[in-house]
């Protein structure tokens, strides 16, 4: 077993009496179902809202016309940029244009169902494919849109060999097991808001803004969340929703998302269609690599998913061009979701660097080998810290893959046809401001309160490590306080941000503590205070990386980002198209690993992840109807226990002092990157069929 | 309500009476009525374990269990497993092995591990994935639940609880 | 939700008079039910909670085995003689669903399961008739991807998603209904319908009637069975296609043979002719099998975009006739 801290939290998660938001004490509060429109366009002409009115136990319904004014909000914060209930013009299907407020869930819910609706103006969905390639503007595109450097055109036409492909993936949901919920609570001009959020410190921003009134007067609390990946990182149109029905009625007001309304309310990683070309020597030296990328976006908001991004410093090519453009659609508004961008773009890379290591007749791991770049290759910036050489021969070593035989199906047992494919990952490593709060007391114990909230990662463990790291003091002894807006700031639990900011601001805190101390790291602390004359002490630590704000990974002169290897063996039966991972191998090289223990979950959760972006997970976008078809988790499918077989996770040594003053990285959405393109290396490897659409279901490898 | 039907229910040792409405899951009915927020509503559609309890000694999930057809039954909830400030020897499995990350789908995940190993059902690791198979964990700490179950059964001698 | 009243039975009579007021809906496992009414699928007056019925046996008699309706799935695929004797049942309940679903679920519930076509099963009532009759079929145009191959109509394209029911109508068994004029026997490969021109009636359970049990006759000869279920998650999901055989060996031979598919069709599918023409025929000769089973697809109308599945049916066949 690994060893490392176990989670400070999990008593409490493992006993129910971990509070999440919809756990909130309701008693007094109305719940509130929301009625949402059931088609993609036009316009709402009429709502009929009298019968709902009139059913047992409803206190209100309300409409656009119903709501406080509101103040304008750009993306981000807002995941969506429209007014809580739509007005007019309908821009997708399940968007709320009324909310039932009554004694009773079951009665709200029964009500719900009565609010009917007319529209005008509906016209078929335009499907994605079919729509105009635009270029994206606004909060939501991440990166640049259109990245070169050399010549790809003459690099391609001066290779001795060139793949050129097109891979696609599919519209998936984060389906988080925890809905959205938020519970709103006013008391004159102050609101507290129990939501499940990603975030407490946008919530709490937008809900001020929104609601003219100064930050101060919003208290968020979200000390645990239910899984959000990154579907709760920015503020949906529910939460101001749930405030303002607070503020109309008068009373505490809980509102909590169906599933089926987690999949039009709360974003998706949209579908992306992706070409790559490589063009290399004979002995594999890439000499032009291009990458473009088109997603299904919605009409509103411009969300990108920024696929060749990481396809600009992974490898050295002497010329590389990218771009990304979006379709804007009739759809609800995609977010990130674990991992983005580079998450669907390295399956398109990698499958290409294997399709071109095919075609010359190389292994895989010695074809990346031979294009490690010594510095970025776009911008010709050095790496903070750039392990993957390890990472390959690391996970190389540990899968056994010396005893792979090249030639496509020639591993057999009983029914299955056996494959062993690798992919390399990458991910950006994007870092934000923290802070927290750090108090001894007189008999030595260490609380630390910052406005982080736990949504698996297993940051209360991480905080708990960093302050008994730096006080010298037993982790024990440390407390942790976090999910509420007035303790310090952190930006927020998404982008695989947390530990490198977080971490550094515990560190600073900590050392400061000291500091005021006149104390040693592994001094006693009550004896210190009590030297000091001191009952208690507090000290705060903020940290944020060059420039104070938010950062991508290219900062500061250095490009940073995390890397890994990832080796599968895949089974084939092909009588009956059935794809299956038998083992993985994940190496990797994020930073100073502060909690082996939970660092190796969050791998293990991030290869599971790939493996449902590989084989399970596809959102059906019904054209006719202009809507997702399943909005549950029976249609929508995602791995189960008996899906996942042994996954063999370990780090190699990294220590990146550039990227925080931990010395870590983030490694959160890392482990889900480049295990879909593995899988489908590892399908070629077993069957000779190169599968270029995600997910690889039946019908895919029937013959 | 005037439909609101009386209904008896033995929850965690405890007699419990109360008036339901007969749409009242017992989700819903453990969380808002008798404050065991414990037990979790994930998908409300039985498609993904959260809300497991047992009633009468049998994993079943509460959110396709109207409450009104729990007259008369024993429900253990995950408050109920622990006694005394101790964790269960599944919930200390679960702790030292990382089994659970934001822990929302825990309490569903230790109910129906400890129903698991009392049907006998976690002999093998691939026994345990697939009678653990009814409840998702979106974070996905599968492997480390299989090893939790392994090690609380061997604990708790196999079938034996 | 609408609401509703509840009342508990425990006398089969009873709830068969109480089944006979309008908008009246039984619930026992309501596994199924409460989905429904949580979709708006159903919305009855009135819920009779049959669980207090007497007809949750499972009896081994010389004639077969008599599992009566409100038997758990869990309890049926854990008794002795289903494992021992009848491995294809116990097969088909134990890869359906999940242990929690299996504890909650009954026999007679299982069978009366609706089509998990998605737009059957949206949020909202989308175009289709099963759930409200004249709205059309937006599943015919649409995604067909999970959609039948065998016996549907332009009303509706679904298919039915019992696996249990599959393993039955292979082993020649019995669905055994009562209502005011008494019981009624319908073999299992009847009691689901096709659609036809009334989608919206799903099996030939009328109106007022229970189904009590279920039998399975002994000359089944059930010892080589087996039921294949092809889904893409490895557990805890509906069958994309599924196979049940049950087979007589003499040596390698194969001397008689019942064959029925499940995901195909909104029934069991039987292959009758395919049954006929692997007698004789080797188990081990798999290019024989496929031949004798794809001669019996002659009736198969593959939709747009779920051709796959005469393929996949047709290897599932001949997979599940070979490790029976």
């Amino acid at each position: 077993m690994t060893t490392g801290l176990t989670r400070p939290d999990g008593p409490a998660k493992l006993t129910g009496t971990a509070h999440y938001a919809a756990d909130a004490d309701t008693s007094d509060a109305l719940a509130a179902a929301l009625v949402t429109t059931t088609v993609p366009n036009g316009r709402l002409t009429a709502l009929h809202t009298a019968d709902a009115e009139a059913a047992p136990g409803v206190v209100r319904v309300l409409t656009r016309a119903d709501l406080p004014p509101l103040g304008e909000l750009s993306t981000p914060p807002l995941g969506f940029p429209v007014p809580p209930l739509l007005e007019d013009t309908v821009h997708h299907e399940g968007e709320p244009i009324a909310v039932v407020l009554a004694e009773t869930w079951e009665q709200a819910r029964h009500a719900a169902t009565l609010v009917r609706a007319e529209y005008a103006d509906v016209t078929p969905a335009v499907p994605f494919g079919q729509a105009e390639d635009v270029v994206p503007h606004g909060g939501l595109v991440f990166g640049e849109t259109d990245e070169s450097k050399g010549d790809v055109t003459a690099g391609l036409a001066a290779a001795d060999v060139s793949v050129t492909a097109t891979y696609t993936t599919a519209d998936r949901h984060h389906s988080p097991i925890e809905p959205h919920a938020t519970l709103a609570r006013w008391d004159g001009d102050q609101l507290v808001l129990h939501s499940s959020v990603q975030s407490v410190l946008f919530a709490q921003a937008a809900l001020a803004a929104l609601f003219g009134v100064p930050p101060e007067n919003v208290r968020v609390f979200c000390p645990f969340v239910g899984g959000g990946f990154g579907c709760k990182g920015f503020v949906w149109p529910h939460i101001p929703l749930a405030a303002a029905a607070a503020r109309v009625t008068g009373r505490p007001v809980k509102l909590v998302l169906t599933r089926a309304q987690m999949f039009t309310l709360a974003g998706h990683q949209p579908a992306t269609r992706q070409t790559v070309s490589l063009g290399a020597t004979s002995d594999g030296r890439l000499t032009a690599l291009r990458h473009t990328s088109s997603n299904a976006s919605a009409q509103l908001g411009d969300y990108c998913e920024n696929t060749p991004h990481g396809s600009t410093w992974m490898y050295a090519s002497p010329a590389i061009e990218t771009s990304t453009r979006i379709q804007r659609l009739h759809r609800p508004g995609p977010t990130p979701m674990r991992s983005p961008h580079e998450g669907p773009g390295m399956f398109a890379l990698e499958s290409a660097m294997d399709e071109l290591a095919h075609e010359l007749g190389m292994d895989p791991v010695e074809l990346r080998l031979r294009n490690e770049p010594e510095v970025d290759p776009l911008t010709g910036e050095p790496f903070s810290s750039r392990k993957l050489v390890e990472c390959l021969r690391e996970g190389a070593r540990r899968f056994g893959w010396s005893e792979r035989n090249p030639e496509i199906g020639s591993m057999r047992d009983g029914h299955e046809l056996i494959g062993w494919g690798m992919a390399a990952a990458t991910m950006d490593s994007p870092r934000s401001p923290s802070s927290a709060r750090l108090r001894i007391d007189h008999t030595g114990h260490v609380v630390v309160e910052t406005g982080m909230q736990e949504i698996g990662t297993g940051l209360p463990a991480m905080v708990q490590a960093v302050a008994a790291e730096t006080l010298g003091c037993p982790p024990e002894d440390v407390a942790v306080r976090h999910g509420d807006s007035d303790f310090p700031p952190h930006t927020g639990t998404f982008g695989s941000m947390s530990t490198m900011g977080l971490g550094s601001a515990v560190r600073a805190a900590a050392e400061s503590a000291l500091e005021k101390l006149g104390a040693e790291p592994g001094d006693p602390l009550a004896g210190a205070l009590a030297e000091a004359g001191l009952t208690e002490l507090e000290s705060e630590g903020r940290w944020s990386p060059e420039g104070g704000g938010m950062t991508r990974g290219r900062t500061g002169g250095y490009s940073i980002h995390t890397y890994g290897s990832i080796f599968v063996e895949v089974r084939v039966d092909p009588d009956l198209g059935l794809l299956r991972m038998s083992r993985a191998v994940g190496v990797y090289a994020g930073g100073r690993i502060l909690n082996p223990l939970a660092a190796r979950s969050q791998m293990i959760g991030g290869i599971t992840w790939g493996y449902g972006q590989a084989v399970l997970e596809q959102s059906v976008f019904e054209p006719n109807l202009g809507r997702f078809l399943s909005k549950n988790l029976a249609g929508y499918i995602v791995p189960v226990n008996a899906d996942i077989g042994e996954i063999d996770v370990s780090f190699v040594d990294d220590d990146d002092r550039v990227a925080s003053a931990i010395g870590a990285k983030g490694i959160g959405e890392l482990g889900a990157v480049g295990v879909s393109a593995a899988i489908a290396n590892a399908v070629f490897h077993a069957t000779g069929r190169r599968v270029r659409d995600l997910p690889i279901r039946i019908h895919h490898l029937l013959p | 309500m005037s439909n609101h039907v009386a209904v008896t229910v033995r929850v965690n040792g405890v007699d419990r009476e109360i008036e339901v409405d007969p749409r009242a899951t017992l989700t819903e009915t453990l969380r808002d009525r008798l404050g065991l927020t414990g037990t979790k509503k994930g998908c409300d559609r039985g498609e993904c374990g959260a809300c497991t309890v047992l009633v009468n000694g049998r994993r079943v999930l509460s959110c396709m269990t109207l409450a009104v057809t729990a007259h008369g039954a024993e429900v253990t909830t995950v408050e109920g497993l622990s006694s005394g400030g101790e964790l269960h020897p599944v919930q200390r499995a679960f702790l030292e092995n990382d089994a659970f990350q934001c822990g929302f789908c825990t309490p569903g995940q230790v109910m129906s591990a400890v129903a698991c190993i009392a049907e006998g059902h976690a002999t093998s690791d691939d026994e345990i994935r697939e009678w653990m198979s009814g409840n998702i964990c979106r974070c996905a700490a599968y492997p480390q639940i299989v090893a939790s179950v392994a090690k609380a059964a061997a604990e708790l001698g196999g079938a034996a609880r | 939700m609408r609401t509703f009243s509840y009342h508990r039975v425990s006398d089969v009579d009873v709830a068969l008079a109480a089944l006979r007021q309008p908008e009246t809906q039984a619930i026992a496992g309501g596994t199924e039910l409460v989905n429904w009414l949580k979709e708006g699928i159903e919305a009855p007056a009135r819920l009779v909670d049959i669980t207090g019925l007497p007809l949750a046996g499972v009896e081994s008699t010389p004639d077969g085995l008599r599992i009566g309706a409100l038997a758990r799935m869990s309890d049926v695929a854990a008794h002795p003689v289903v494992r021992d004797r009848y491995p294809v049942l116990a097969q088909s309940l134990l890869r359906a669903a999940s242990a929690q679903l299996r504890n909650m679920a009954t026999i007679g519930g299982n069978l009366l399961q609706r089509t998990r076509c998605p737009y059957f099963r949206a949020d909202t009532a989308l175009p289709c008739n099963k759930r409200v009759p004249g709205s059309g079929c937006a599943a015919r145009h649409g995604d067909t991807s999970a959609q039948a191959i065998f016996g549907w109509s332009e009303h509706c394209v679904a298919t039915h998603p019992s696996d249990l029911a599959v393993a039955l109508a292979a082993l020649d068994a019995t669905i055994v209904v009562r209502g005011e004029a008494g019981e009624r026997r319908i073999p299992a490969t009847e009691f689901h319908r096709l659609p036809g021109d009334e989608p919206e009636r799903h099996t030939e359970l009328r109106a007022g009637e229970l189904i009590t049990a279920v039998e399975v006759p002994a000359e089944s000869g059930a010892e080589h069975s087996h039921y294949l279920k092809v889904r893409e998650r490895v557990s805890y999901e509906f069958a994309v296609v599924s196979a049940a055989a049950v087979v007589q060996l003499s040596g390698t031979t194969i001397t008689g043979a019942r064959l029925a598919l499940g995901g195909v069709a909104h029934r069991p599918w039987r292959l009758g002719g395919a049954e006929q023409a692997v007698v004789g025929l080797s188990v081990s000769d798999r290019p024989a099998l496929l031949a004798a089973v794809a001669a019996d697809f002659g009736d198969a109308r593959p939709l747009p975009g779920n051709e796959y599945k005469i393929t996949l049916a047709q290897r599932a066949a001949v997979r599940a006739l070979q490790a029976a």
